[in-house]
């Protein structure tokens, strides 16, 4: 080398210079593996830390432009993969590996911060049972906060139309990867609480890369899950998928859909539900009416059938009314006979007497028909009245009052009094006591006490 | 109408059947009982037929301030 063909002294400063600008030159992009171990961080930001291996050691520097960029804390012990360049820190005489770049040996860095994450958040008590709230099992309005174009809020509205989707979904649109993504997320979680008026929130995303879903591994997000007071239920990539955010929340979904599974009940669940009821309905009133069948059937013998009575009274009235006029023509036509055999004998006598006493005779014959007739008719009438008693008394609308009803077939009009005298798809007049429907026949039964 | 009302009949309609079953009413209170029930469970079987589902975006204000608008889900590209 020229620099040593003549005798030329060098300053210490020179001297360094020239070794710092040899190894800049020449290492200025390399890899390196070893044990940390003297790791300091001051308060500037800066990471110091040596790296070693059973036969030699290196002093590192990591700045703190470097080693902000870092999701996890480096400890004393653990092995690293490290790329930097070399330099030489001039007023100590040492030369060292400028750090840009870390990661632990074995597993990756993104997992090293999640198990130490997830260490201090569960000293601290953020995973803790006692903090978990329950969950509503059928919410009114859900929060969701994801991607407005992810898969998640898909997957969510397509169960939803599954299932029982009276309900409102409350979409909060985040960034969910990349940038900022972690701190949008924590932002839409304390928006919810502030707005209130949800029942239960959803955060999650679909499926991705480690680094896809690491906004859920944030710090920032678990902190606004635990601080919530609405439940939440996360719901981050696939099943396999575990985040900070599963371990924080009130209940972990495997996937986005299952999530929404969880809080709307199935429309098949509650039909059954509702039929279930509707049956232990019939089924009481069906066994409370068993009870008064005995009652029921001492009503229905001591009634009879209105119409028939109606066409007996009527008959009865036509024979009165025959009867009546018959007794009356009788009467008058005597009367009348009686009258010309007085007349007669009246022509055949002398004139003024006879005439006097036939006078007499017509006047008294007349006032006894009249009487005749009165009494008649105050015998009929009264009887009429009476009639008309027993009438109201049968009256069908009396029937009517005690909840029975007149079931007519149409267009005739015909009586219904059996089950078998009408078919499916008849339509059937009811009349109650007060107004009447106009029904349809469903089915027919041959047998009253098949329930109502 | 609301899933509430939904709920509000579905347990309105549970006290009917359990008043029923529980035998004590008269016979007239058991058909009125009775009716309810029918109407109730028309009701929920209706709600549950012809539920919809409302989507919208919760959106923050500068002032702080929460509004909603509809929401339309875009497909993915």
């Amino acid at each position: 080398m020229e620099l040593f063909a003549e005798k030329r002294v060098l300053t210490v400063t020179q001297l360094t210079t020239l070794v710092r600008g040899v190894l800049e030159e020449n290492f200025e992009h390399v890899w390196v593996e070893g044990e940390v171990s003297n790791l300091a961080m001051p308060s500037s930001g800066h990471l110091y830390f040596t790296l070693k291996d059973a036969g030699a050691q290196l002093r590192c520097v990591m700045f703190r432009a470097s080693s902000r960029a870092l999701k996890f804390r480096p400890r004393d012990g653990q092995g690293f993969i490290v790329r930097g360049r070399l330099s030489v820190f001039e007023p100590r005489g040492e030369y060292q590996l400028i750090v840009e770049y870390m990661e632990p040996q074995g597993i990756g860095a993104l997992q090293l911060a999640f198990v130490q994450l997830k260490e201090r958040l569960a000293m601290e008590g953020l995973f803790a049972e006692t903090h978990k709230k329950p969950v509503p099992k059928l919410p009114r309005r859900i929060g969701v906060v994801t991607s407005a174009t992810g898969a998640a809020i898909h997957d969510i509205l397509n169960v939803l139309d599954r299932r029982f989707a009276n309900i409102e979904i409350l979409l909060r649109p985040v960034k969910v990867q990349g940038e900022g993504a972690a701190e949008e997320i924590a932002a839409a979680i304390n928006d919810f609480n502030l707005y209130r008026d949800i029942d239960v929130m959803i955060v999650g995303r679909g499926g991705g890369s480690l680094e896809d879903l690491w906004a859920f591994n944030e710090e920032v997000v678990a902190r606004a899950v635990h601080a919530s007071k609405i439940p939440i239920i996360s719901a981050v990539g696939h099943e396999v998928d575990f985040t900070i955010v599963d371990f924080v929340a009130d209940l972990r979904a495997p996937t986005p859909s299952a999530a929404a599974e969880l809080v709307v009940t199935s429309k098949e669940e509650l039909d059954a539900g509702l039929e279930a009821l509707v049956h232990r309905l019939r089924q009481a009133i069906k066994h409370r009416l068993a009870e008064n069948r005995a009652e029921f059937g001492a009503l229905a013998r001591s009634v009879k059938d209105p119409a028939l009575l109606l066409g007996h009274l009527a008959q009865r009235l036509d024979d009165m009314h025959e009867r009546l006029c018959r007794a009356m023509g009788g009467r008058i036509e005597r009367s009348t006979d009686r009258l010309f055999s007085a007349r007669n004998r009246l022509r055949l006598t002398n004139p003024s007497v006879q005439l006097e006493r036939g006078r007499e005779l017509l006047i008294s014959l007349a006032a006894r028909g009249e009487r005749a007739m009165q009494r008649l008719l105050d015998r009929n009438r009264e009887s009429a009245a009476v009639s008309a008693g027993k009438l109201n008394s049968l009256s069908p609308l009396l029937t009517l009052a005690r909840g029975y009803a007149i079931v007519s077939r149409l267009p005739d009009w015909t009586l219904v009094r059996d089950g078998r005298n009408v078919a499916p798809g008849d339509r059937l007049d009811i009349t109650f006591q007060r107004g009447g429907a106009l029904c349809i026949v469903e089915s027919s039964r041959t047998e009253r006490d098949g329930g109502l | 109408m609301s899933v509430e009302k939904f709920e509000t009949a579905l347990k309105k309609l549970e006290d009917v059947v359990k008043k029923l079953e529980g035998g004590e009413l008269s016979l007239d209170d058991s058909l009125k009982a009775f009716e309810e029930g029918v109407k109730l469970s028309g009701f929920c079987s209706r709600k549950l037929n012809d539920a919809e589902k409302r989507v919208e975006v919760l959106i923050k204000q500068k002032d702080g301030a929460f509004t909603r608008e509809k929401f339309r889900l875009e497909d993915e590209s």
